[in-house]
Protein backbone atom coordinates (compact mmCIF):
# COMPACT_ATOMS: atom_id res chain seq x y z
CA UNK A 1 0.00 0.00 0.00
CA UNK A 2 1.26 3.87 -0.97
CA UNK A 3 0.61 5.53 1.95
CA UNK A 4 0.67 9.00 1.27
CA UNK A 5 2.72 11.10 4.10
CA UNK A 6 2.72 14.96 4.57
CA UNK A 7 5.24 15.97 6.76
CA UNK A 8 4.25 18.15 8.67
CA UNK A 9 6.26 21.14 10.00
CA UNK A 10 8.68 21.06 12.86
CA UNK A 11 8.14 23.94 15.27
CA UNK A 12 10.62 24.69 17.81
CA UNK A 13 9.82 27.01 20.76
CA UNK A 14 13.60 28.28 22.27
CA UNK A 15 14.35 29.78 25.38
CA UNK A 16 17.66 31.23 26.22
CA UNK A 17 18.52 32.92 29.48
CA UNK A 18 22.39 32.03 30.23
CA UNK A 19 23.87 35.34 30.74
CA UNK A 20 22.19 39.00 30.64
CA UNK A 21 19.85 39.02 27.75
CA UNK A 22 16.25 36.83 28.34
CA UNK A 23 15.07 35.66 24.80
CA UNK A 24 12.27 33.13 23.46
CA UNK A 25 11.87 32.32 19.54
CA UNK A 26 10.15 29.92 17.17
CA UNK A 27 11.93 28.24 14.83
CA UNK A 28 10.18 26.37 11.83
CA UNK A 29 11.82 23.42 10.61
CA UNK A 30 15.11 24.12 12.19
CA UNK A 31 16.04 27.18 9.14
CA UNK A 32 13.37 29.55 9.73
CA UNK A 33 12.32 32.41 12.09
CA UNK A 34 9.43 32.95 12.96
CA UNK A 35 9.80 35.38 16.03
CA UNK A 36 12.83 35.56 18.07
CA UNK A 37 12.28 37.82 21.06
CA UNK A 38 15.36 39.37 22.74
CA UNK A 39 14.61 41.24 26.02
CA UNK A 40 18.51 42.80 26.89
CA UNK A 41 19.76 43.92 30.37
CA UNK A 42 22.83 45.11 29.39
CA UNK A 43 21.61 48.93 30.79
CA UNK A 44 20.93 47.62 34.11
CA UNK A 45 24.51 45.55 34.48
CA UNK A 46 26.47 49.00 32.61
CA UNK A 47 26.17 50.98 36.19
CA UNK A 48 28.46 47.30 37.54
CA UNK A 49 30.70 47.36 34.84
CA UNK A 50 29.79 43.91 33.98
CA UNK A 51 26.86 41.58 34.32
CA UNK A 52 26.23 41.00 38.21
CA UNK A 53 24.56 36.86 38.34
CA UNK A 54 22.43 38.18 41.22
CA UNK A 55 20.77 40.98 39.11
CA UNK A 56 20.76 38.77 35.91
CA UNK A 57 18.45 36.17 37.52
CA UNK A 58 16.05 38.54 39.27
CA UNK A 59 16.14 40.19 35.72
CA UNK A 60 14.92 37.26 34.10
CA UNK A 61 12.31 36.28 36.54
CA UNK A 62 11.23 39.16 35.64
CA UNK A 63 10.86 38.95 31.66
CA UNK A 64 10.56 34.97 31.04
CA UNK A 65 6.72 35.16 30.74
CA UNK A 66 6.42 38.29 28.92
CA UNK A 67 9.37 36.69 26.82
CA UNK A 68 8.07 33.75 25.62
CA UNK A 69 4.28 35.51 25.38
CA UNK A 70 5.62 37.73 22.62
CA UNK A 71 7.68 34.89 20.73
CA UNK A 72 4.43 33.11 20.69
CA UNK A 73 2.40 35.86 19.61
CA UNK A 74 4.45 36.98 16.84
CA UNK A 75 5.23 33.80 15.26
CA UNK A 76 1.62 33.28 15.53
CA UNK A 77 0.98 29.66 16.88
CA UNK A 78 -0.68 27.45 19.70
CA UNK A 79 0.87 24.83 22.04
CA UNK A 80 -0.70 22.33 19.53
CA UNK A 81 1.71 23.37 16.94
CA UNK A 82 4.83 23.30 18.77
CA UNK A 83 7.05 19.81 18.27
CA UNK A 84 9.47 20.87 21.77
CA UNK A 85 10.63 23.46 23.67
CA UNK A 86 14.35 24.00 23.43
CA UNK A 87 16.40 25.42 26.47
CA UNK A 88 20.26 26.57 27.03
CA UNK A 89 20.68 24.27 30.01
CA UNK A 90 24.56 25.21 30.26
CA UNK A 91 27.78 26.93 29.73
CA UNK A 92 26.32 30.24 31.38
CA UNK A 93 25.59 31.72 34.81
CA UNK A 94 23.64 28.95 36.66
CA UNK A 95 21.53 31.03 38.17
CA UNK A 96 20.73 32.45 34.99
CA UNK A 97 20.36 28.98 33.69
CA UNK A 98 18.22 27.66 36.07
CA UNK A 99 15.45 30.50 34.88
CA UNK A 100 15.50 29.32 31.40
CA UNK A 101 15.28 25.99 32.27
CA UNK A 102 12.11 25.89 34.29
CA UNK A 103 10.59 27.91 32.74
CA UNK A 104 11.03 25.56 29.44
CA UNK A 105 10.19 22.63 32.22
CA UNK A 106 6.87 24.42 33.41
CA UNK A 107 5.87 25.27 29.78
CA UNK A 108 6.38 21.56 28.15
CA UNK A 109 5.22 19.73 31.89
CA UNK A 110 1.93 21.86 31.54
CA UNK A 111 1.19 20.71 27.66
CA UNK A 112 2.86 17.59 27.23
CA UNK A 113 5.47 18.44 24.71
CA UNK A 114 8.78 17.52 24.53
CA UNK A 115 11.66 18.93 26.02
CA UNK A 116 15.50 19.28 24.58
CA UNK A 117 18.37 20.78 26.38
CA UNK A 118 20.69 22.78 24.11
CA UNK A 119 24.29 23.60 24.44
CA UNK A 120 24.90 27.20 24.48
CA UNK A 121 28.03 27.18 21.69
CA UNK A 122 25.64 24.54 20.02
CA UNK A 123 23.12 27.38 19.46
CA UNK A 124 25.73 30.14 18.51
CA UNK A 125 26.81 27.74 15.81
CA UNK A 126 23.56 26.77 14.71
CA UNK A 127 22.88 30.63 13.99
CA UNK A 128 24.32 29.80 11.01
CA UNK A 129 21.81 27.16 9.80
CA UNK A 130 19.14 30.13 10.32
CA UNK A 131 21.53 31.96 7.05
CA UNK A 132 22.68 29.06 4.95
CA UNK A 133 21.91 25.62 4.78
CA UNK A 134 25.04 23.69 6.53
CA UNK A 135 28.09 21.42 4.67
CA UNK A 136 29.92 18.96 6.21
CA UNK A 137 32.69 18.28 7.51
CA UNK A 138 32.33 21.98 8.42
CA UNK A 139 34.82 24.16 10.66
CA UNK A 140 33.20 26.37 13.03
CA UNK A 141 34.98 29.83 14.35
CA UNK A 142 33.31 30.77 18.07
CA UNK A 143 34.55 33.79 20.06
CA UNK A 144 32.60 35.41 22.49
CA UNK A 145 33.35 37.00 25.76
CA UNK A 146 33.53 33.60 27.43
CA UNK A 147 34.54 31.03 24.32
CA UNK A 148 37.67 31.23 21.40
CA UNK A 149 36.99 27.94 19.79
CA UNK A 150 37.34 26.23 16.81
CA UNK A 151 34.65 23.18 16.59
CA UNK A 152 34.78 20.41 14.40
CA UNK A 153 31.20 19.04 12.82
CA UNK A 154 31.48 16.16 10.98
CA UNK A 155 28.01 15.95 10.82
CA UNK A 156 24.48 17.64 12.04
CA UNK A 157 24.65 17.73 16.13
CA UNK A 158 28.42 16.49 16.33
CA UNK A 159 31.00 18.70 17.84
CA UNK A 160 35.09 18.18 18.25
CA UNK A 161 36.64 20.94 19.93
CA UNK A 162 40.05 21.21 17.65
CA UNK A 163 41.16 24.20 19.21
CA UNK A 164 40.44 26.15 22.41
CA UNK A 165 41.89 29.73 24.33
CA UNK A 166 44.30 28.53 27.10
CA UNK A 167 43.27 31.24 29.04
CA UNK A 168 41.11 34.99 28.41
CA UNK A 169 38.91 34.26 25.42
CA UNK A 170 38.49 36.96 22.70
CA UNK A 171 36.04 38.82 23.96
CA UNK A 172 37.33 38.97 27.56
CA UNK A 173 40.75 40.23 26.11
CA UNK A 174 38.86 42.92 24.17
CA UNK A 175 36.87 43.78 27.55
CA UNK A 176 40.27 44.54 29.70
CA UNK A 177 41.90 46.31 26.88
CA UNK A 178 38.89 48.78 26.36
CA UNK A 179 38.73 49.03 30.17
CA UNK A 180 42.32 49.94 30.27
CA UNK A 181 41.13 52.47 28.07
CA UNK A 182 38.63 53.81 29.85
CA UNK A 183 35.64 52.59 27.61
CA UNK A 184 32.50 51.99 29.66
CA UNK A 185 31.35 47.95 29.67
CA UNK A 186 30.89 46.45 27.44
CA UNK A 187 33.67 47.53 25.63
CA UNK A 188 34.25 45.09 22.82
CA UNK A 189 32.74 47.52 19.82
CA UNK A 190 34.23 50.40 21.49
CA UNK A 191 37.54 48.87 20.61
CA UNK A 192 36.51 47.58 17.30
CA UNK A 193 34.90 51.07 16.11
CA UNK A 194 38.41 52.74 17.60
CA UNK A 195 40.33 50.25 15.46
CA UNK A 196 39.06 51.46 12.67
CA UNK A 197 39.96 55.55 13.37
CA UNK A 198 43.45 54.50 13.59
CA UNK A 199 46.44 52.45 12.01
CA UNK A 200 48.04 48.94 13.65
CA UNK A 201 51.37 50.71 13.89
CA UNK A 202 52.52 49.77 17.61
CA UNK A 203 53.88 46.30 17.61
CA UNK A 204 52.02 43.68 19.88
CA UNK A 205 52.67 40.09 19.99
CA UNK A 206 50.81 37.34 18.47
CA UNK A 207 50.59 34.08 20.21
CA UNK A 208 50.99 31.31 17.18
CA UNK A 209 51.35 28.12 19.98
CA UNK A 210 52.70 26.21 16.92
CA UNK A 211 51.58 22.86 15.81
CA UNK A 212 48.29 23.46 17.65
CA UNK A 213 45.10 25.23 17.30
CA UNK A 214 44.77 26.90 20.67
CA UNK A 215 44.66 30.00 21.14
CA UNK A 216 46.35 32.82 23.80
CA UNK A 217 45.29 36.60 24.48
CA UNK A 218 46.29 36.86 28.37
CA UNK A 219 50.75 37.96 27.27
CA UNK A 220 48.59 40.55 23.93
CA UNK A 221 46.19 41.75 26.85
CA UNK A 222 49.37 42.34 28.69
CA UNK A 223 51.39 43.29 26.32
CA UNK A 224 48.92 46.64 25.47
CA UNK A 225 48.44 47.64 29.29
CA UNK A 226 52.48 47.59 29.45
CA UNK A 227 53.08 49.59 26.44
CA UNK A 228 50.25 51.91 27.70
CA UNK A 229 52.36 52.30 30.81
CA UNK A 230 55.67 52.61 29.68
CA UNK A 231 54.61 55.21 27.17
CA UNK A 232 52.89 56.85 30.32
CA UNK A 233 56.07 56.56 32.35
CA UNK A 234 58.57 58.27 29.40
CA UNK A 235 55.82 60.85 29.70
CA UNK A 236 54.81 60.07 25.91
CA UNK A 237 51.08 59.59 24.88
CA UNK A 238 49.86 57.15 22.83
CA UNK A 239 46.99 57.00 20.26
CA UNK A 240 44.53 55.52 22.10
CA UNK A 241 42.52 54.55 18.32
CA UNK A 242 46.71 52.85 16.79
CA UNK A 243 46.36 50.83 20.19
CA UNK A 244 43.28 49.70 19.51
CA UNK A 245 44.18 49.07 15.67
CA UNK A 246 46.98 47.43 16.65
CA UNK A 247 45.54 44.90 19.16
CA UNK A 248 42.61 44.15 17.11
CA UNK A 249 45.18 43.52 14.34
CA UNK A 250 46.87 40.98 16.66
CA UNK A 251 43.39 39.32 17.52
CA UNK A 252 42.13 39.01 14.27
CA UNK A 253 45.60 37.59 12.51
CA UNK A 254 45.94 35.16 15.06
CA UNK A 255 42.13 34.04 14.77
CA UNK A 256 42.24 34.10 10.70
CA UNK A 257 45.61 32.41 10.17
CA UNK A 258 44.56 30.04 12.77
CA UNK A 259 40.98 28.92 11.35
CA UNK A 260 42.40 29.10 7.45
CA UNK A 261 45.14 26.70 8.75
CA UNK A 262 42.24 24.38 10.38
CA UNK A 263 39.59 24.31 7.22
CA UNK A 264 42.42 23.35 4.84
CA UNK A 265 43.36 20.62 7.13
CA UNK A 266 40.64 19.20 7.84
CA UNK A 267 38.90 19.57 4.72
CA UNK A 268 36.26 21.32 5.66
CA UNK A 269 33.25 22.08 2.71
CA UNK A 270 31.95 25.30 5.06
CA UNK A 271 33.26 27.83 7.55
CA UNK A 272 30.71 29.40 9.71
CA UNK A 273 31.58 32.66 12.33
CA UNK A 274 29.57 32.07 15.51
CA UNK A 275 29.70 33.88 19.26
CA UNK A 276 29.18 37.71 20.31
CA UNK A 277 32.34 38.59 18.87
CA UNK A 278 31.69 37.58 15.35
CA UNK A 279 29.86 40.88 16.06
CA UNK A 280 33.50 42.41 15.41
CA UNK A 281 33.86 44.44 11.79
CA UNK A 282 37.11 43.86 11.41
CA UNK A 283 36.80 40.48 11.99
CA UNK A 284 34.26 39.98 9.01
CA UNK A 285 35.67 41.75 6.95
CA UNK A 286 39.87 40.28 7.88
CA UNK A 287 37.68 36.57 7.63
CA UNK A 288 35.52 37.59 4.18
CA UNK A 289 39.01 38.42 2.58
CA UNK A 290 41.33 35.51 3.87
CA UNK A 291 38.09 32.69 2.64
CA UNK A 292 38.01 34.87 -0.90
CA UNK A 293 41.17 33.33 -1.79
CA UNK A 294 40.02 29.75 -1.21
CA UNK A 295 36.44 29.82 -3.30
CA UNK A 296 35.98 26.01 -2.75
CA UNK A 297 35.42 26.61 1.41
CA UNK A 298 32.45 28.24 1.89
CA UNK A 299 32.29 31.11 4.66
CA UNK A 300 29.07 32.02 6.88
CA UNK A 301 28.78 34.46 8.70
CA UNK A 302 25.49 35.57 10.24
CA UNK A 303 23.72 38.87 10.60
CA UNK A 304 24.57 40.97 13.71
CA UNK A 305 21.74 40.05 15.46
CA UNK A 306 22.05 36.83 15.44
CA UNK A 307 25.49 36.63 16.49
CA UNK A 308 24.99 37.99 20.32
CA UNK A 309 22.59 36.03 22.17
CA UNK A 310 19.42 35.08 21.13
CA UNK A 311 17.13 31.97 21.18
CA UNK A 312 16.53 31.73 17.09
CA UNK A 313 19.64 29.90 17.70
CA UNK A 314 18.67 27.82 20.75
CA UNK A 315 15.62 26.69 18.81
CA UNK A 316 17.82 26.12 15.58
CA UNK A 317 19.99 23.75 17.39
CA UNK A 318 17.10 22.18 19.32
CA UNK A 319 15.46 21.29 16.11
CA UNK A 320 18.42 18.79 14.84
CA UNK A 321 19.05 17.66 18.82
CA UNK A 322 15.03 16.52 18.69
CA UNK A 323 15.53 15.54 15.33
CA UNK A 324 18.26 12.97 16.57
CA UNK A 325 16.15 12.23 19.08
CA UNK A 326 17.54 13.80 21.64
CA UNK A 327 14.83 14.03 24.90
CA UNK A 328 15.38 15.75 28.48
CA UNK A 329 13.41 14.58 31.39
CA UNK A 330 11.86 17.12 33.69
CA UNK A 331 15.44 16.68 36.08
CA UNK A 332 16.38 18.83 33.43
CA UNK A 333 18.85 21.16 35.18
CA UNK A 334 20.98 24.38 34.27
CA UNK A 335 25.01 22.90 34.09
CA UNK A 336 27.56 26.17 33.86
CA UNK A 337 30.18 23.88 32.98
CA UNK A 338 28.28 21.63 30.09
CA UNK A 339 30.27 19.99 27.95
CA UNK A 340 29.58 20.17 23.91
CA UNK A 341 31.24 16.87 23.12
CA UNK A 342 29.26 14.71 25.03
CA UNK A 343 25.88 16.34 24.58
CA UNK B 1 -11.23 23.91 42.48
CA UNK B 2 -8.10 22.25 42.27
CA UNK B 3 -5.02 24.56 43.63
CA UNK B 4 -1.44 23.51 43.59
CA UNK B 5 0.92 24.99 45.95
CA UNK B 6 5.25 25.07 46.22
CA UNK B 7 7.70 26.15 48.18
CA UNK B 8 11.27 25.75 47.18
CA UNK B 9 12.24 29.56 49.75
CA UNK B 10 14.91 26.78 51.47
CA UNK B 11 16.20 23.62 52.00
CA UNK B 12 12.57 22.05 52.27
CA UNK B 13 10.57 21.21 49.42
CA UNK B 14 7.07 21.12 49.69
CA UNK B 15 4.31 20.85 47.14
CA UNK B 16 0.48 20.16 47.78
CA UNK B 17 -2.59 19.53 45.86
CA UNK B 18 -6.04 20.61 47.57
CA UNK B 19 -9.48 20.56 46.14
CA UNK B 20 -12.20 23.08 47.83
CA UNK B 21 -11.55 22.39 51.43
CA UNK B 22 -9.84 19.23 51.09
CA UNK B 23 -6.19 18.52 51.51
CA UNK B 24 -5.73 15.79 48.73
CA UNK B 25 -1.75 15.13 48.25
CA UNK B 26 1.13 16.58 50.26
CA UNK B 27 4.99 16.35 49.29
CA UNK B 28 7.65 17.32 51.94
CA UNK B 29 11.39 16.62 52.14
CA UNK B 30 13.85 18.58 54.16
CA UNK B 31 16.61 18.11 51.82
CA UNK B 32 19.96 19.94 51.19
CA UNK B 33 19.78 18.98 47.50
CA UNK B 34 18.77 20.31 43.73
CA UNK B 35 15.23 22.28 43.64
CA UNK B 36 15.87 23.29 40.08
CA UNK B 37 16.69 19.39 39.51
CA UNK B 38 13.70 17.57 41.37
CA UNK B 39 10.65 20.36 41.87
CA UNK B 40 9.53 19.41 38.41
CA UNK B 41 9.96 15.38 38.63
CA UNK B 42 8.40 16.25 42.37
CA UNK B 43 5.12 18.17 40.74
CA UNK B 44 4.69 15.49 38.25
CA UNK B 45 4.84 12.81 40.64
CA UNK B 46 2.20 13.95 43.10
CA UNK B 47 -0.25 15.15 40.58
CA UNK B 48 0.12 11.87 38.75
CA UNK B 49 -0.41 10.22 42.28
CA UNK B 50 -3.54 12.19 42.75
CA UNK B 51 -4.90 11.05 38.82
CA UNK B 52 -5.16 15.28 37.85
CA UNK B 53 -3.55 16.59 34.68
CA UNK B 54 -2.02 20.18 34.72
CA UNK B 55 -4.91 21.48 32.53
CA UNK B 56 -7.16 21.03 35.42
CA UNK B 57 -5.39 23.04 37.98
CA UNK B 58 -7.65 26.08 38.45
CA UNK B 59 -4.92 28.30 40.44
CA UNK B 60 -0.81 28.17 41.65
CA UNK B 61 -0.19 29.32 44.83
CA UNK B 62 3.76 29.95 45.90
CA UNK B 63 5.98 30.84 48.35
CA UNK B 64 7.33 34.05 47.15
CA UNK B 65 10.15 34.68 49.84
CA UNK B 66 12.19 36.04 51.74
CA UNK B 67 14.35 32.56 51.29
CA UNK B 68 17.58 31.40 49.42
CA UNK B 69 17.89 33.71 46.23
CA UNK B 70 17.83 30.80 44.14
CA UNK B 71 15.30 29.00 46.11
CA UNK B 72 12.77 31.26 46.00
CA UNK B 73 13.48 31.70 41.96
CA UNK B 74 12.95 28.52 41.33
CA UNK B 75 9.28 28.04 42.43
CA UNK B 76 8.30 32.22 41.44
CA UNK B 77 9.55 30.80 38.28
CA UNK B 78 8.06 27.47 37.85
CA UNK B 79 4.37 29.05 39.36
CA UNK B 80 4.56 32.09 37.45
CA UNK B 81 5.11 29.79 34.12
CA UNK B 82 2.55 26.98 35.09
CA UNK B 83 -0.16 30.11 36.21
CA UNK B 84 0.86 32.05 32.55
CA UNK B 85 0.88 29.25 30.26
CA UNK B 86 -2.94 27.39 31.96
CA UNK B 87 -3.87 30.42 31.67
CA UNK B 88 -5.14 30.17 35.44
CA UNK B 89 -4.59 32.77 38.50
CA UNK B 90 -1.22 32.69 40.80
CA UNK B 91 -1.17 33.90 44.19
CA UNK B 92 1.85 34.58 46.44
CA UNK B 93 1.93 33.88 50.08
CA UNK B 94 4.97 35.25 52.21
CA UNK B 95 7.09 32.38 52.89
CA UNK B 96 7.54 33.33 56.68
CA UNK B 97 3.35 33.61 56.94
CA UNK B 98 3.34 30.38 55.31
CA UNK B 99 5.32 28.56 58.35
CA UNK B 100 3.73 30.49 60.95
CA UNK B 101 0.63 28.90 59.76
CA UNK B 102 2.34 25.70 61.70
CA UNK B 103 1.22 27.61 64.83
CA UNK B 104 -2.24 27.91 64.22
CA UNK B 105 -3.00 26.86 67.68
CA UNK B 106 -1.14 29.64 69.74
CA UNK B 107 -2.50 32.58 71.11
CA UNK B 108 0.32 34.49 71.31
CA UNK B 109 2.68 35.97 68.54
CA UNK B 110 4.38 34.05 66.32
CA UNK B 111 8.02 35.01 64.65
CA UNK B 112 8.67 32.85 61.92
CA UNK B 113 12.71 32.84 60.48
CA UNK B 114 14.93 31.96 58.49
CA UNK B 115 18.93 32.18 58.91
CA UNK B 116 20.25 35.04 56.30
CA UNK B 117 24.22 34.89 57.71
CA UNK B 118 26.02 36.94 59.88
CA UNK B 119 23.43 37.44 62.80
CA UNK B 120 20.68 38.26 60.35
CA UNK B 121 17.69 36.75 59.96
CA UNK B 122 14.64 37.02 57.83
CA UNK B 123 11.52 37.14 60.32
CA UNK B 124 8.09 38.51 60.64
CA UNK B 125 5.13 39.15 62.86
CA UNK B 126 2.28 36.87 62.70
CA UNK B 127 -0.75 36.48 65.22
CA UNK B 128 -3.67 33.98 64.62
CA UNK B 129 -7.29 36.13 65.22
CA UNK B 130 -10.27 34.73 64.64
CA UNK B 131 -8.77 31.44 63.42
CA UNK B 132 -7.43 34.34 60.20
CA UNK B 133 -3.45 34.40 60.01
CA UNK B 134 -2.81 37.97 60.57
CA UNK B 135 0.38 40.07 60.18
CA UNK B 136 1.93 42.01 63.10
CA UNK B 137 5.00 43.18 61.53
CA UNK B 138 6.07 43.18 57.83
CA UNK B 139 8.62 40.97 56.59
CA UNK B 140 11.93 42.23 57.20
CA UNK B 141 16.28 41.38 57.11
CA UNK B 142 17.40 42.29 61.18
CA UNK B 143 19.93 40.93 63.85
CA UNK B 144 18.15 38.26 65.66
CA UNK B 145 19.49 40.47 68.77
CA UNK B 146 17.72 43.62 67.56
CA UNK B 147 14.71 41.68 66.62
CA UNK B 148 14.43 40.32 70.15
CA UNK B 149 14.82 43.76 71.40
CA UNK B 150 11.84 45.36 69.19
CA UNK B 151 9.33 42.19 70.73
CA UNK B 152 10.38 42.76 74.15
CA UNK B 153 7.88 45.70 74.46
CA UNK B 154 4.94 43.52 73.32
CA UNK B 155 5.03 42.00 77.15
CA UNK B 156 3.30 38.69 75.07
CA UNK B 157 4.51 35.20 74.53
CA UNK B 158 6.35 35.02 71.10
CA UNK B 159 6.42 31.35 69.91
CA UNK B 160 9.69 31.25 67.44
CA UNK B 161 9.54 29.30 64.58
CA UNK B 162 12.02 27.43 61.63
CA UNK B 163 14.68 24.91 61.70
CA UNK B 164 17.46 27.82 62.25
CA UNK B 165 16.19 28.83 65.41
CA UNK B 166 18.76 26.91 66.94
CA UNK B 167 21.35 29.33 65.56
CA UNK B 168 19.77 32.13 67.30
CA UNK B 169 17.86 30.59 69.84
CA UNK B 170 20.77 31.94 72.53
CA UNK B 171 20.68 35.83 71.91
CA UNK B 172 17.04 35.63 71.87
CA UNK B 173 16.42 33.72 75.05
CA UNK B 174 19.32 36.70 76.23
CA UNK B 175 17.02 39.37 75.55
CA UNK B 176 13.06 38.19 76.11
CA UNK B 177 13.94 35.27 78.43
CA UNK B 178 10.29 33.53 79.57
CA UNK B 179 8.71 35.59 76.80
CA UNK B 180 10.13 33.59 74.51
CA UNK B 181 9.27 30.13 73.10
CA UNK B 182 10.72 27.59 70.43
CA UNK B 183 8.65 25.40 68.80
CA UNK B 184 10.02 21.76 68.93
CA UNK B 185 11.34 20.49 65.02
CA UNK B 186 7.72 18.57 63.95
CA UNK B 187 6.60 22.51 63.05
CA UNK B 188 9.89 23.42 61.25
CA UNK B 189 8.70 21.91 57.80
CA UNK B 190 6.49 24.88 56.53
CA UNK B 191 3.17 22.88 55.39
CA UNK B 192 1.97 23.42 51.65
CA UNK B 193 -1.48 22.43 52.25
CA UNK B 194 -1.28 25.42 54.79
CA UNK B 195 0.27 27.36 51.90
CA UNK B 196 -2.23 26.38 49.64
CA UNK B 197 -4.79 26.97 52.02
CA UNK B 198 -3.53 30.69 52.64
CA UNK B 199 -3.69 32.10 49.00
CA UNK B 200 -6.68 29.97 47.44
CA UNK B 201 -9.07 33.14 48.67
CA UNK B 202 -5.84 35.49 47.86
CA UNK B 203 -6.01 38.58 45.31
CA UNK B 204 -4.31 37.39 42.11
CA UNK B 205 -1.50 38.43 41.09
CA UNK B 206 -0.55 40.44 37.46
CA UNK B 207 1.46 37.01 36.74
CA UNK B 208 3.92 39.04 33.76
CA UNK B 209 4.61 41.24 36.95
CA UNK B 210 5.47 38.92 39.75
CA UNK B 211 8.05 38.11 41.29
CA UNK B 212 9.73 37.28 44.37
CA UNK B 213 10.00 39.05 47.83
CA UNK B 214 13.22 39.37 48.29
CA UNK B 215 13.34 41.71 51.51
CA UNK B 216 17.29 42.35 50.39
CA UNK B 217 18.68 44.45 47.77
CA UNK B 218 21.29 42.24 46.11
CA UNK B 219 24.75 42.42 47.44
CA UNK B 220 26.15 44.61 44.37
CA UNK B 221 23.56 47.13 44.43
CA UNK B 222 24.14 47.88 48.41
CA UNK B 223 27.34 48.47 47.34
CA UNK B 224 26.87 50.89 44.60
CA UNK B 225 24.49 52.62 46.26
CA UNK B 226 27.47 53.06 49.13
CA UNK B 227 29.65 54.13 46.64
CA UNK B 228 27.31 56.37 45.56
CA UNK B 229 26.42 58.18 48.89
CA UNK B 230 30.21 58.55 49.63
CA UNK B 231 30.66 60.05 46.48
CA UNK B 232 27.88 62.51 46.89
CA UNK B 233 29.56 63.17 50.32
CA UNK B 234 32.87 64.68 49.20
ZN1 LIG C 1 26.69 33.49 23.92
Amino acid sequence: MGEFIVKKDQIILGIETSCDETAAAVIKNGTEILSNVISSQIESHKRFGGVVPEIASRMHVEQITLVIEEALLQADVTYKDIDAVAVTEGPGLVGALLIGVNAAKAVAFAHGIPLVGVHHIAGHIYANRLIQEMKFPALSLVVSGGHTELILLKEHGSFKVIGETRDDAAGEAYDKVARTLNFPYPGGPHIDRLAHEGKPSINLPRAWLNGSYDFSFSGLKSSVINTLHNAEQRGETIEPADLAASFQASVIEVLVTKTLKAAEDFNVKQVMLAGGVAANKGLRAALTEAFTAVPDIELVIPPLSLCTDNAAMIGAAGSILFEKGKRSDLALNGNPGLDIENL
Amino acid sequence: MKVLALDTSNFILGISLIEDDKVIGEYITNLKKNHSLRVMPAIEGLLKECDTTPAELDKIVVAKGPGSYTGVRIGVTIAKTLAWTLKIPLSGISSLEALAANARFFEGYIAPLFDARRGLIFTGLYKFTNNKLETIIEDCNILSVDWAKRLKSTNESILFIGQDIALHQEAIKEVLGEQAIFAPPSLFNPRPSELALLGRDKDEEDIHQFVPNYVRMAEAEVKWLETQAKKNDL
